[in-house]
């Protein structure tokens, strides 16, 4: 061995897949310019300017964002809006205190309010309090007026990161993310992976400063001011990811891979019809998951039928002959739709949602059954029930589907009944999957794994034991995919495990044959599954 | 659940259960203050088991209420606008802050 200087390296977990090399950015260093203070004018001045600057940042930053960041940066807004609350510091100003000092005074008084709550929400909202504490401290201390320019192809290492924070840096040019805490669920880590944007958590103490820094979002790992060796190593691995991006394409067109002997279809799940925009979209064996839940308005109102229907007959025209399941209205646990989920459950992951909801709430179920119903003439509609516990669930809505039928075609409308299958999330379900008179199944993996475990998969804490791969769960979906393939009946499973590469091998053992996943992981899959069935472990 | 009640000459009062999941979170607390800043009257709000009044025009004071799911919100006015105000911010509370309104 060569004795050259190795760098630090630190191990966390994944949060989103890709290779980085850049320079090391620490964006989470108090501001900690000097400020020079003027007369109480210049001051009052200064601090008025400074709010201003910092609400047209975020405002900007609000037009890329997503409804979630959207509503945080909107209370942002809103809190560097509120005279009530900047009055008292105004005041203080007056009195003869520094701008930068009586704000921050005030925002740390406010964050430990939100710090010692009992909920986690409202603790969530204290670091989005830090964030504009931090942003308006950034223009008084530092006259940071623009957006903090972080050099392009940064990895940007940050105790965590706000949305807003990533949402502001320009990640076109490549660049990480390396999170001392942080969580693969959280939000940022959800636009990492929206942008591909290589992103590793839970990375424990990292050194302070350093030249450049290697982030591998496959291997969780962050390299500072590596070595030759390093550099050389992880080179290899980067050149070997691009050409798998590069050669994505061509993947994508070769024929089905192939597991012990038997053909693997992948299809993808979509959340929107602008999803199948994708260009990856067009290699998919089908449509494993389209979610309906956008459908649900905004605004409170519930979609007409006719809305709904140009929806699904849009998806099921584009997908021509392939198979289309399509999943009724999944709303309640971490969905909650006002004027149609329950309100004031005390547990709503274990409350009336998915198809239990729409049981309960038929005015708004039947619309949606009226609608499939017709958009049912195209042959390649499937139709599944998410959150079903009892075979008796199913009945009751494959009788109120019926009924529908019925109804449009005594109106003379044409419509028909189509494939009724379930998702297989309850853990009860899966257990006595044999009692159920399904056409088909999918098993919905990220709430099974929340189930099974008992871990809210949104509680960073618990990142450790809410794991995917957990013998209790792949027990569950073996369970499944044998009944299906002793009855004959055809079994899918369209969760995150599907497009985790850590889990392929996993599944395709358990005797999966179906996977569906984000059209953005299509390649990925495949390739993966190449790789497995021409020399990789087989069980 | 929900009252309006004129409590004296210039004083007007309401109350309303807080319904949303996540109780008194950003979106609702920005839309309860956006709201109550289209009247001219003096608006102080309050969560239940509170002794204090705090202002409804301050998103900061609003979110620091820290209202639960399920608790009772008093709303208190007193001004010109009084009456309407009241009516409108415990209406908010009731639908259960919808996305159509301010």
């Amino acid at each position: 061995m060569q004795t050259h200087s190795i760098g630090l390296a630190y191990r966390g977990k994944t949060a989103s897949i890709g290779l980085a090399r850049g320079p090391f950015v620490r964006v989470d260093a108090a501001p900690n310019g000097k400020r020079a203070s003027g007369t109480r004018e210049d001051e009052k001045l200064a601090f008025r300017a400074a709010l201003d600057s910092a609400g047209r940042q975020i405002v900007l930053l609000a037009d890329s964002a997503d409804d979630q960041a959207a509503q945080i940066l909107e209370f942002q807004v809103a809190f560097l809006e509120d005279e009530y609350f900047l009055d008292p510091i105004y005041a203080v100003i007056h009195a003869g205190a520094a701008a930068d000092t009586a704000w921050s005074a005030a925002l740390d008084e406010q964050i430990a309010i939100y710090n010692s709550a009992p909920n986690e929400y409202l603790r969530a909202r204290s670091s989005d309090l830090a964030d504009v504490r931090d942003r308006v401290l950034r223009i008084l201390r530092d006259g940071v007026t623009q957006v903090p320019k972080v050099p392009d192809g940064a990895i940007v290492c940050a105790d965590d990161l706000p949305p807003s924070r990533f949402l502001e840096i320009d990640w076109s040019n490549g660049g990480g993310v390396a999170l001392l805490r942080g969580s693969p669920t959280s939000h940022v880590a959800l636009l990492a992976r929206a942008r591909g944007v290589p992103m590793v958590v839970q990375l424990g103490a990292v050194a302070e400063t350093a030249q450049t820094a290697l982030l591998d979002g496959e291997r969780a790992t962050l390299e500072l001011d590596p070595g030759v060796d390093q550099v050389q190593a992880f080179a290899r691995r980067q050149q070997a990811h691009r050409k798998n991006r590069t050669a994505a394409h061509a993947i994508l067109r070769r024929p089905a891979p192939f597991w012990e002997g038997e053909k693997i279809r992948l299809l993808i799940n979509i959340q929107r019809v602008e999803d199948l925009e994708h260009d990856h979209a067009q290699f998919a064996d089908g449509i494993g998951l389209m979610r309906t839940e956008f459908l649900l308005g905004k605004d409170g109102h519930m979609p007409d039928e006719e809305a709904q229907y140009l929806a699904y007959d849009a998806v099921l025209r584009w997908a021509g002959n392939r198979p289309v399941t399509i999943r009724t209205f999944d709303a309640g646990g971490d969905k909650p739709v006002p004027g149609f989920t329950e309100e004031g459950e005390v547990n709503p992951f274990l409350g009336v949602r998915g198809l239990r909801l729409c049981l309960a709430r038929p005015d708004i179920f039947s619309v949606q059954l009226r609608a499939l119903a017709r958009a049912a003439l195209h042959r390649n509609l499937k139709v599944m029930f998410p959150m079903v516990t009892n075979p008796e669930e199913l009945e009751a809505a494959r009788n109120l589907f019926a009924d529908k039928v019925a109804r449009l075609q005594a109106e003379g409308i044409l419509a028909k009944l189509p494939e009724l299958g379930i998702m297989v999330e309850v853990p009860a379900a899966a257990l006595t999957i044999e009692r159920f008179g399904a056409s088909f199944f999918s098993v919905g993996s990220n709430d099974l794994v929340q189930y099974v475990t008992a871990c809210d998969r949104t509680n960073g804490a618990l990142a450790q034991l809410s794991d995917p791969l957990h013998p209790a769960v792949l027990e569950l979906i073996r369970r499944v995919a044998d009944h299906g393939r002793r009855s004959g009946i055809s079994v899918s499973l369209c969760g995150e495990m599907a497009g985790d590469p850590r889990c392929i091998s996993a599944l395709l053992s358990c005797g999966l044959r179906e996977l569906s996943v984000n059209p953005s992981a299509l390649a990925q899959v495949k390739r993966t599954i190449e790789g497995l069935s021409r020399g990789g472990p087989r069980e | 659940m929900l009252e309006t009640s004129k409590a004296n000459g210039q004083n007007f009062t309401g109350s309303v259960r807080l319904i949303h999941a996540v109780g008194m979170h950003a979106r609702p607390a920005v839309k309860l203050t956006k709201l109550a800043k289209k009247f001219k009257a003096h608006i102080s709000i309050r969560a239940s088991d509170a002794a204090e009044w705090t202002n409804a025009k301050s998103v900061a004071k609003v979110m620091a209420l820290r209202a639960a799911r399920d608790s009772i919100i008093e709303i208190k006015a007193s001004g010109e606008d009084a009456e309407a105000a009241v009516a409108a911010l415990v209406n908010l509370v009731a639908t259960d802050f919808p996305e159509s309104s301010p």
